[in-house]
């Protein structure tokens, strides 16, 4: 305090030179390691296998949070028929024109796990299940949404019908794509939840999920699997294409 | 000048900002820089404007990374503002630190800033910096409720049905998150021209005396 300036009045107006140099010094060093920080979230902090560990780790977390917050009852908002998103947007790990060309003379739908009626169904005989339609929004993991029609039948209707172990964990999904996914219980039979047959009033185009896809208002898009193959239910954990490479497996809207 | 005397006598300090301040201001830096940088990224896969982001100042690498991110993240964001809003309303933070607040005081102080005439009396805030802070916490209140509404559309609809849904949620979100951006670019910048405001956000206290008065 000895190097204060002579005329004390000056002191009152502006920081001592030596105080100046100091803050800038630390102001520099924070700004530094600000910058270190930066550096190490491009590469290290992301690759780093503890960060990745606590990332999945808050992801299964979510899961469980999700599970809670879902209210079974509650309902996605729908929508009149002039709402309607067109056109659609195609959407998948493939381009358009790759989507699979399933036959629909020899079409069967496998059905396995804890199921008490395993025989395949044909088209036709899904076909004659009991229809509804929905109009509702489609959003995608991406961010974007549209609205679309889908038809078919209530999955929650499917599944007491082929006598399916509804209080099990899981209904899981492979797909004539490869796509796989696995959804909860609670979502399966949801009211709006849908064995969809039909977009806009025409049979299920290729592209898409012909001959069915499981339409999901109350999850993301992602979740909706096309090309359904076959179905199971089971107690243990399934995955999904894009949730064992990071996407939330409960993804529920 | 009296107090100046002492002070260089004893050395004394002046507690600027508490400790509960301290942590919950430096917490949010993080979680705020992580929801950012990811949001930037979750943004790019489905740009609701016609421009992307930097790759480079975005967090997760990809689209599924950026949103474990965004969504650890935001637990760490809302709980710190939780503990942060609880103290500071319950300590009284609030009331000594951004009240009285009018609009001519802002209006008339904004107009002295801009002719250079600011007190800078640390711990203090001007009637521009009350209002910047109450705003900013408005914005991220608003910021986190959009997030949420984007997040379960269809558990929080009523939310949603208040931001004209789904797409007007994400417009929301889109501008509170650049109000935040704008906030902490001007934030930055007056910690720049003012470095010895730095200090006391890290120690809680600035040495007697305080400088640059200049009323």
């Amino acid at each position: 305090m000895k190097n204060l300036p002579r005329k004390p009045d000056r002191s009152l107006m502006a920081p001592s030179r030596e105080v100046v140099a100091l803050e800038r010094r630390l102001f520099l060093k924070q700004g530094l390691s600000l910058g270190a920080l930066t550096l190490l979230s491009g590469c290290d902090i992301t690759d780093a296998d503890a960060v990745q560990k606590v990332l999945w780790s808050m992801s299964r977390w979510n899961d469980r949070v999700q599970a809670a917050m879902f209210d079974p009852g509650k309902l996605a908002p729908t929508y009149p028929e002039s709402a309607i998103t067109k056109p659609f947007p195609f959407n998948a790990f493939y381009p358009a024109a790759k989507a699979p060309r399933v036959d629909p003379a020899t079409y069967k739908l496998e059905l396995g796990g804890l199921i008490r009626e395993k025989a395949p169904w044909t088209l036709e005989q899904l076909y004659g299940l009991p229809q509804s339609s929905q109009i509702t929004r489609h959003i995608c993991v991406e961010g974007w949404s549209a609205i679309g029609k889908w038809s078919g039948v209530t999955f929650r209707t499917f599944l007491e019908r082929v006598g399916a172990d509804l209080t099990a964990k899981y209904v899981g999904f492979k797909c004539a794509d490869d796509y796989y996914s696995s959804i909860d219980m609670a979502t399966a039979l949801h009211p709006q939840t849908q064995l969809t047959f039909r977009f806009a009033d025409q049979v299920l185009p290729a592209a898409f999920g012909f001959p069915m896809k499981l339409r999901i208002p109350t999850k993301l898009g992602f979740k909706n699997p096309k090309h359904i193959a076959a179905i199971f239910v089971t107690n243990d954990y399934p995955g999904g294409y894009w949730e064992d490479q990071g996407y939330n497996w409960f993804s529920g809207s | 000048m009296a107090d100046q005397t002492d002070a260089a006598a004893t050395g004394g300090k002046r507690a600027i900002h508490p400790l509960a301040v301290r942590i919950t201001h430096w917490v949010n830096v993080c979680a705020m820089w992580f929801m950012i940088a990811s949001g930037w990224r979750i943004y790019n896969a489905s740009p609701l404007f016609d421009f992307r982001f930097p790759r480079d100042l975005t967090l997760g690498g990809w689209l599924g990374g950026a949103l474990q991110w965004h969504f650890a993240a935001m637990w760490l964001l809302v709980l710190n503002g939780l503990v942060y809003l609880s103290y500071g309303i319950l300590s009284r933070h609030f009331k000594s630190s951004f009240l009285p607040l009018t609009p001519q005081s802002v209006w008339r102080e904004f107009r002295n800033a801009l002719r250079g005439r600011v007190a800078h009396e640390l711990g203090v805030y001007n009637a521009v910096q009350r209002a910047a802070y109450i705003g900013v916490i408005g914005v991220i209140v608003a910021l986190v409720l959009s997030g949420l509404t984007i997040w379960k559309p269809v558990q929080f609809q009523e939310l949603a049905a208040l931001m004209g849904g789904y797409e007007g949620a994400r417009v929301v979100h889109f501008v509170a998150m650049t109000l935040v951006v704008l906030f902490i670019v001007v934030h930055v910048a007056m910690v720049a021209l003012v470095p010895r405001t730095l200090l006391p956000m890290l120690t809680g206290s600035a040495k007697r005396p305080e400088h640059g008065q200049g009323k």
